[in-house]
Order: C-alpha cells, then sequence, then structure tokens
C-alpha cells in the first residue's frame, strides 16, 4: 500500500498502440493493496494486455465482488466502465450487461473467496450460460482481506501463517471450468507476465466464457514456508504446460515457428492463438485428455500453467453457442433501440400473458 | 554481465549526473534541498566547499552541470542548477565565522602563487587552513584575474566577486599587487618558496593578421585585452557601428559591453553557421535580447581604411555542405561583402604565453611553448612546480581553474610534506538511508510538473544607462520555491540488495519511468534489448544485479531515466529495494592533511 501517487512522468521513447495511446493511458487510480501483492502484477498484466489489444477505454466493462482482487478493477483503465457488485454476485451482474450491450469488452476480476465459496454457484452458470466475458480468479488460497483465513482454493496440507493445517479439499476452478464446459480455460502466476500478457489479451478477444486462474500470492498472509501459494512456493512447483502466444489480425505470423512447433487456432475475429507445447504429453485441445493430465500433475503438488484448454469450433465437445447465441440477444445495445422494439405494447404483453393462461 | 559493483565510488557518483558533469564535483541536489528549506547560507558552505566561488559561479558558470541534468531527460529543460547557486548566495548570511580556522602557528612552508585568479585563489583558499603561508603575485592593482578583467560587470558585480576574494584574502594571504613576475628563475633562486603554482591565466588574446589590418590598428581591439581596459576604466567609448569577429562566450561579452560604451549596431560575424557556436547558448539569447546581431557564414578577409581611418570588412560569403551528423564535409566561397564599421573587436581565442620562464629552469616546454603539466597532480617537469587553471590547459571556464587548484594544492601539500605527489586520496561514497518510517522518506519525492522558471531581466530601457547594471535579477522566492521542487534528488540512490529480493514485480509494475526489468542475464547487447522500454542514452550504465534468489534471474536498471521517486522502495514488501542519500566525498588538501597525519607516528 501507498501513499504516494506515481508520478505522470513517463519515458519519453513509450510505443504508442494503434489508438496512438501509451501504457500508461491505461493505468486506473493508485492501488492501496499491500506492496509486493501480486494482484498489482495481475492489475499491470491487464494494462499492458489491453494497451497490446488497443481496447478503447470505453468499450471494456470491469466487473467485481468483493475482497482484495475485487479493489483491483479500480487500479487499471479509469476510462472503462465499473461496477462493484455484491459478493459472489458479479457474474449475475456480468450477466445482465452483457444481454444489454454485446458490443463491449467484458472483464471480470474475482477472487478465490468471491468465485469458489460465496459466489460458487454464480460462477458455474456463468460458464455453463457461457457468457461472453474474460473471467480472471486472483487466487491466494486465504482470505486476506479478513487477515488470512483458508479460502476454498486452500491445498490440504497447506499451513496457515499462524500454523495451522488445512484439511479440507480444495475446489479447483480449472476443472470446474473444464467440467462444465468452457472453452478457454488457463492457469497462469502473477509473477510471469511473459505468459499472462497473452493469455488475458486472447482471453480479452475469445467469444464466450474465458477463464484465467492466477495464482497470486498474498504477501501478508500467505507468502511463508508451509503455503502452497506463496511466490517460491509457486515458482518451484509451475509447470508451464502450454505457451498460448497471441497474434493480432493485423500481424503477420512471423517466422519464429519451426515446423510443428505451434498449433494455430483462428479466433472469431481473425486474430490467431499459436499454442505451443512444452509438455509433450500434454493435449491442450482434448478436454478429457486435457483434464485427466491437469488433475493427475496436481495429485502431485505441480500446477500446470498455461492455456489449458481451448475448445475449438468443429472439435467434438469444443467449442459451444455462447449466451448471445443461445438466447437471440439483439446484435444493438438495448439503449440504442427505438422504444417500440423494446416494449411489446399493451396488445402484444396480452398477448405473452395469454402463453401463460 | 557481472553483477554492478556499487561499492565503487563512481557508481553512484555517476547516477548524480550533475555533479559527475561539475569539475569541482559540486554536491547539487544536497545544495538544492537546503536552499528549499531556506536554508540559504548552509548551501552556499556546501557549494563554497566545492566551488569556492559560488556567488560568482552562481552568475557566469558555464554550467556543465545543466546539460548534463537528468530532468531534460524527462523534460524539455534542465533545472536552472546555476540560478539557484545564486539564490544561495544573495539570500545567505554572514559567512565569516563559518569559514575553515587559520592557525596561528604556521608549518613553516612558503608558498607563491602567481597571478590572483581563480586558480591560485583556490590554492590560498586549500592551504591556508592547513598552516601555510601562502603569497599571490598579481600584476594589476586588483586581485581577480580575469574575473575581474574579462566579466563585464553588468554580469558580474564588483561587490559579489570583491566579497569572495576577500574571504580568501583575510585568511591572512600575503597579496603582493602590483607585481609582476619577470622571472621564473629569480622566483626560483631568491623567493625562498617551498613550492610555486602558475595561476596566471591565458591572457594573451589571438591576433588576426589580415590585408589592412596595420592600417586600421586603432581601432581594432583584441577582445580579452579590450575588455580588461574597459574593466579599468581606461576605455569609456567605442564607435557606433561595431563588428565582433568570433562567436564565443568573450564575444559575448564584448558586443553586450560595446551596447553599454555608446555602440547602435553591433553585428557578430560568424565563420561557420548556428550549432557551430562556441558561446554558450544561454549567453547567445542574451546577447540576441539586446539586439545584437549575428551573421553567420561570414569569413574575415581584410580590413578596409580609408584615410587611415577603419571604415569597414569584407567578408567571404561563405557555404557549407553537412553530412548526416551535422559535420561540415564540405565549403566553398559563393561572394564577398563590405559591411562598414567603426570599430572591429578581435575575439577568436586566447593563448597562455610564458616568456618570463626560462629555458634552463627543468620546466619542459612543449612544441606551442606550453608547459607540460601532469593533468591529474598539475605538476611540471620541475618538481614543487605546478600549474593550474588556463595556464596549464589552455583557456576553459572559471569552474575547471577552481578544481584545478583544489588538486594542486593536494600535490603542493604532498609535495611539502615529502610525500609522493602521485599517491593521492582516492574519493569515497557514503549511503545513508532516507527511509523514516511507513511511506515516510526523508526528502522530497513528489514528482513536481513545473517547467523551469525564467530568469527576469532589468528591462531594456534601464540596463544600459550604466555600465554597471546587472542584467539578471535573480530568482524571485517564488520562482525559487518552484525551482528547487525540479530537482530529482538523484543523489538519493536506489539501492536494490539482490538476496531479499521475492520477485514479486511491484517495482517493475510502479516504475513511472519503466526503468526496471527483471531477466535472464545475458551480454549488455542482450539485456538493453530485453529492457521494458529500452535505453536511448547508451552513454549511462546498467545496473545488473546479482542472481536473484528465486529464479535466478537478474534485477536491472536502466539507470538513464530514473527519476528517484522512490517507488520501488515504496512498493518493494522486502525492503530489497532501499532509497539511501549518497554522498560522494572528493577529496581536497584538507582530507590529505587529515589522512597524513593520522600515518604519522605519535611521539609520546
Amino acid at each position: 500500500m501507498t501513499f504516494i501517487a506515481k508520478p505522470k512522468v513517463v519515458h519519453p521513447s513509450l510505443p504508442r498502440n494503434v489508438l496512438g495511446l501509451v501504457r500508461r493511458d491505461y493505468e486506473g487510480a493508485l492501488s492501496t493493496l499491500c506492496a509486493g501483492c501480486g494482484h498489482d502484477s495481475i492489475t499491470a498484466a491487464i494494462v499492458e494486455a489491453c494497451w497490446r489489444g488497443s481496447i478503447e477505454p470505453q468499450n471494456l466493462v470491469k466487473l467485481s465482488g468483493i475482497g482484495c482482487s475485487s479493489k483491483t478493477t479500480a487500479y487499471f483503465v479509469s476510462g472503462a466502465h465499473g461496477f462493484n457488485s455484491v459478493h459472489g454476485r458479479m457474474p449475475s451482474i456480468a450477466t445482465g450487461a452483457s444481454a444489454a450491450n454485446r458490443r463491449l469488452t467484458y472483464i471480470g476480476v474475482s477472487g478465490d473467496g468471491d468465485t469458489l465459496s460465496i459466489g460458487l454457484g454464480q460462477f458455474c452458470h456463468a460458464v455453463r450460460r457461457n457468457l461472453d466475458m474474460l473471467y480472471i480468479i486472483e487466487n491466494n488460497g486465504v482470505y486476506g482481506l479478513t487477515k488470512g483465513q483458508f479460502s476454498a482454493s486452500a491445498d490440504i496440507g497447506s499451513k496457515a501463517k499462524k500454523g495451522e493445517t488445512n484439511f479440507q479439499p480444495p475446489i479447483d476452478p480449472v476443472l470446474l471450468a473444464m467440467n462444465l464446459g468452457a472453452s478457454f480455460v488457463a492457469r497462469s502466476f502473477s509473477g510471469d507476465k511473459r505468459q499472462l500478457v497473452p493469455l488475458i489479451e486472447a482471453g480479452l478477444r475469445h467469444r464466450g466464457f474465458a477463464l484465467i486462474d492466477v495464482l497470486s500470492p498474498c504477501v501478508t498472509f500467505n507468502d511463508h514456508e508451509g503455503s502452497t501459494k506463496s511466490y517460491a512456493y509457486t515458482r518451484e512447483h509451475y509447470e508451464p504446460a502450454v505457451q498460448a502466444d497471441f497474434v493480432p489480425p493485423e500481424r503477420e505470423i512471423t517466422a519464429e515457428y519451426g515446423a510443428g512447433e505451434a498449433l494455430p487456432v483462428t479466433m472469431h475475429d481473425g486474430s490467431r492463438i499459436m499454442l505451443r507445447k512444452l509438455d509433450e504429453a500434454y493435449e491442450p485441445t482434448d478436454r478429457a485428455a486435457a483434464q485427466a493430465r491437469v488433475q493427475e500433475r496436481l495429485r502431485s503438488g505441480e500446477y500446470l500453467t498455461g492455456l489449458l484448454y481451448l475448445g475449438r469450433e468443429g472439435d467434438a465437445d469444443g467449442a459451444r453457442p455462447e449466451f448471445h447465441q443461445i438466447n437471440g440477444t439483439p446484435e444493438e445495445p438495448l439503449n440504442s433501440l427505438p422504444y417500440e422494439a423494446l416494449s411489446p405494447g399493451s396488445e402484444g404483453l396480452a398477448k405473452l400473458l395469454a402463453r401463460y393462461r | 554481465m557481472d553483477a554492478t559493483d556499487t561499492s565503487h565510488p563512481d557508481y553512484f557518483h555517476r547516477v548524480v549526473d550533475c555533479q559527475w558533469a561539475c569539475p569541482a564535483h559540486t554536491d547539487v541536489p544536497e545544495y538544492i534541498r537546503l536552499i528549499a528549506q531556506g536554508r540559504f547560507t548552509e548551501a552556499y558552505l556546501v557549494n563554497r566547499h566545492s566551488n569556492v566561488f559560488p556567488g560568482i559561479l552562481g552568475r557566469v558558470c558555464d554550467r556543465p552541470c545543466e546539460p548534463a541534468c537528468r530532468r531534460g531527460r524527462v523534460e524539455a529543460k534542465p533545472v536552472a542548477i546555476c540560478r539557484l547557486k545564486r539564490v544561495a548566495a544573495d539570500n545567505r548570511d554572514d559567512v565569516s565565522g563559518k569559514l575553515p580556522l587559520i592557525p596561528r602557528i604556521k608549518n613553516g612552508k612558503r608558498i607563491a602563487c602567481i597571478g590572483a585568479g581563480c586558480a591560485s585563489l583556490t590554492v590560498a583558499n586549500d592551504l591556508m587552513p592547513l598552516g601555510y603561508e601562502v603569497t599571490i603575485f598579481e600584476q594589476y592593482g586588483e586581485p581577480g584575474g580575469l574575473m575581474r578583467t574579462n566579466i563585464p560587470s553588468f554580469r558580474l558585480p564588483q561587490t559579489v566577486l570583491e566579497e569572495e576574494i576577500r574571504m580568501i584574502v583575510d585568511m591572512g594571504v600575503d597579496l603582493k599587487l602590483g607585481h609582476r613576475i619577470g622571472s621564473m628563475k629569480e622566483l626560483l633562486a631568491s623567493g625562498g618558496f617551498d613550492a610555486v603554482f602558475v595561476g596566471s591565466g591565458a591572457p594573451q588574446g589571438k591576433n588576426l593578421v589580415l590585408p589592412g589590418r596595420a592600417a586600421a590598428d586603432a581601432s581594432v581591439h583584441i577582445g580579452i585585452a579590450w575588455l580588461e581596459s574597459v574593466a579599468f576604466g581606461h576605455t569609456e567609448r567605442i564607435g557606433e557601428r561595431v563588428l565582433i569577429i568570433g562567436v564565443g562566450n568573450t564575444a559575448m561579452d564584448c558586443c553586450r559591453t560595446s551596447l553599454r560604451l555608446g555602440a547602435r549596431q553591433v553585428k557578430v560575424m560568424a565563420r561557420k553557421p548556428r550549432g557551430f557556436f562556441k558561446a554558450s547558448e544561454w549567453e547567445l539569447e542574451d546577447a540576441e535580447e539586446e539586439s545584437v546581431e549575428i551573421v553567420v557564414n561570414r569569413s574575415p578577409k581584410a580590413f578596409v581604411t580609408e584615410g587611415g581611418r577603419l571604415v569597414g570588412m569584407t567578408f567571404d560569403r561563405m557555404e557549407y555542405e553537412l553530412d548526416g551528423r551535422g559535420r561540415i564535409t564540405a565549403e566553398r566561397v559563393t561572394g564577398e561583402e563590405f559591411i562598414p564599421a567603426d570599430d572591429v573587436i578581435l575575439a577568436i581565442g586566447q593563448e597562455n604565453a610564458f616568456p618570463w620562464i626560462e629555458g634552463d629552469l627543468g620546466i619542459e616546454l612543449d612544441k606551442w611553448h606550453v608547459p607540460v603539466v601532469d593533468p591529474v597532480t598539475f605538476q611540471s617537469t620541475r618538481p614543487g612546480v605546478f600549474f593550474g587553471g588556463d595556464a596549464a590547459f589552455g583557456p576553459k571556464n572559471i569552474i575547471w581553474a577552481v578544481e584545478q587548484g583544489h588538486q594542486a594544492a593536494i600535490s603542493i601539500h604532498r609535495h611539502c610534506q615529502g610525500e609522493s605527489v602521485v599517491e593521492r586520496l582516492p574519493p569515497g561514497v557514503n549511503l545513508q538511508s532516507r527511509k523514516m518510517g511507513m511511506h515516510e522518506w526523508s526528502y522530497s519525492n513528489d514528482y513536481a510538473p513545473v517547467e523551469r522558471r525564467l530568469m527576469p531581466h532589468v528591462s531594456l530601457k534601464e540596463r544600459f544607462k550604466k555600465l554597471d547594471i546587472e542584467v539578471e535579477l535573480g530568482f524571485s522566492a517564488e520562482q525559487t520555491a518552484q525551482e528547487v521542487q525540479r530537482c530529482l534528488n538523484c543523489d538519493v540512490q536506489t539501492v536494490f540488495t539482490a538476496k531479499l529480493c521475492i520477485e514479486c514485480d511491484a517495482c517493475l509494475d510502479i516504475c513511472p519511468v519503466d526503468c526496471l526489468t527483471i531477466t535472464a542475464n545475458g551480454p549488455e547487447a542482450e539485456l538493453r534489448g530485453t529492457l521494458k522500454v529500452p535505453a536511448r542514452n547508451l552513454a549511462q550504465p546498467l545496473y545488473v544485479s546479482a542472481a536473484l534468489p528465486q529464479t535466478a534471474r537478474v534485477m536491472v536498471k536502466d539507470e538513464d531515466l530514473c527519476v528517484h521517486c522512490g517507488l520501488c522502495a515504496e512498493r518493494c514488501p522486502t525492503a530489497a529495494w532501499d532509497m539511501q542519500k549518497s554522498h560522494v566525498h572528493w577529496p581536497h588538501a584538507e582530507d590529505e592533511a587529515r589522512a597524513l597525519q593520522a600515518r604519522k607516528p605519535k611521539i609520546a
């Protein structure tokens, strides 16, 4: 936590994106989180990804619930729209917002408490609904805002700061999302921006629900010996399995990939994800195989990271219709539709009601 | 790259760009902080310790610190360091009680200094407190050397000059005015001095021999000699139309002085285009503000006289071809031009001359008849005879002469104590944390987005009424208060302890100028390529840490653009980054004396 404002001065050769903005233009308010919090690093990764992706700030919607992680939406892209919902209810707000205006880009930031405890039901249904959003979990295994109790993602045997051991099994959001049919499931680490930034870029462009579970050490309550979510432990038990390089539509794929080295997956807007397997045995486009491998590695205490599952169109059990396709939401934002189109009128209402009689 | 050795005293010194650029290593950020606190006297004394003449230099220094200033890398203009120095000098209290004490019992060593300019005065300033008896021989009736004779009083008031010279003379210096040294041999043979310091400057202005020169002699003046005769009141008028040949700082003083002695139309004639001028940018600006015309690409060809009187000069009109880097690759003459003039002042450089140093003294002169002087010890080829200031290495600014005086004083002291002049104390650096508590740092680390303040001037109508009306008024209290905040406190260093780092990236994310990177180690060129934002200035070294504990990557800091805001240290959860004030210790004669004293066996 810092009280000294970040000076407005910038490096004179800071590069500009397609919109002519520099990275600093995507910053938000001053973070009040603890110094060294993983969340602040994720915030920086989001800033970088939004800048690289030339996202227009006014077309971004930041949604969050309650918790340390949920505070962070204030710390990036101050020109974007934002909504801080009730604890664990961010997916509902996101659903409503997305239904009302499908043209905007939605990013939800939540924590392991907000998502896996109080908001678990909401989370599961957002995945099922295949809501068109990027959902980032800043996962540190503790309730930092209430002084470090174990959260639902704490591993068995993990020790709290004061020494208590956790005996309850963790809920793994990656396995859960794969199970529930999500088509973009990733895991990353706040301390690895090289992996995280392209994942966020790709997640923002993905049509349907994209989940990135980011291990984000709590520097105050969960960075000690015996913790399984500390910086040191994460670095030791962290296995990048699939590197996803993001290539926006306007850029050529440069010839830095050898033959068969990368699997290109084209997204709906023409951008491509280049999947590079770092673990030969890993199958990032086969849901069942991916799930089995993640589970197997988790059992031996290793976190597989990267874009762990990407459902392609046409693959069996791959991409499914997303929320807007299922519900036939209008292309135009609701606030731009004429009143006549939005309201059925008394006659229409009567007809509608008649169907339920 | 190998981990940077920050214990080397030069490492942190280089980060303080102004201090590194200052020949005398003035602790600029320290005195600016003192000014910010209203402690003008202390600020003055910090200055005086290094540069001896803060009041004088606060007006006329060549300011090598300002182009080096880090502020100029993130904004258009550097901190007005020189102007702030003047603020300290103008607002200080009496410092007579705070100057070094002079021992009543002398050490029995006698030193002769030739010329009472800034170099000799510095030598006296450093040696008097150690118990030396210093005699300064000055050819004119007043001390000050070129500071008095060549800098017009509308830039440097007499009172300021005299007060700072008096501080040194009042230490008990035996100042022999009107005493020209005609023979080095005689001085060495019968003076009874243990060492001789030659600080006689470069008093000879260069002549320009062109057709018509002899016939026009009455109206052709050598710049520095002419300024000297103005300073001593011998010259009080000049013609209406004046041409100045040359475009260095002396030329600027000549043209502006001419305007005050009755000239109506002054032209400075430059052989080359702007950009090749030797004069400092601000001196050019000040002259142009006074409607001096600077005519470029005119090469002097002949003096034209009519009836034994100068009527003007002819010039070749030049044209130059420049390459991509702005260097001249070819030149040609495109025509000839006559420019009328009543007087011509030559300001094309100056030389030192030593007709009074006999050839058989063991003082070797090189092919240009300039003494061979060691650039570190300032000793000539004859032990015990030292040179400094313009006399040693040709014309430079006061600040160089002062530093050479300091270095010569060290040599003189060592020489007189029977020690080798070569083995000198090395510089040192001390670091002290500025952390006071949570979010509290004992320095002002807010970045103040104010632009450089402009020096207020006496109106163009008023300033020409008398020769000695100082044109620059000095900063007001408000201007000072804003300008001091522009200093980035580069001496409050970011000090990194690799073994404490947990690689959380907090410092990288918060750094406003993206000067930090954590990456795999490699050769310098490769590392520079992986920086978050690659540096523009490759001359500023990179800081590379030891391998970090968790991943064996390294922390790399590009020192070029750091604004010393302290956010890296503020955001660091493990205090791997700390903000520590560096104090560069640049030894003077007094330090040598203390070190020698400490080594001497105590007599029971």
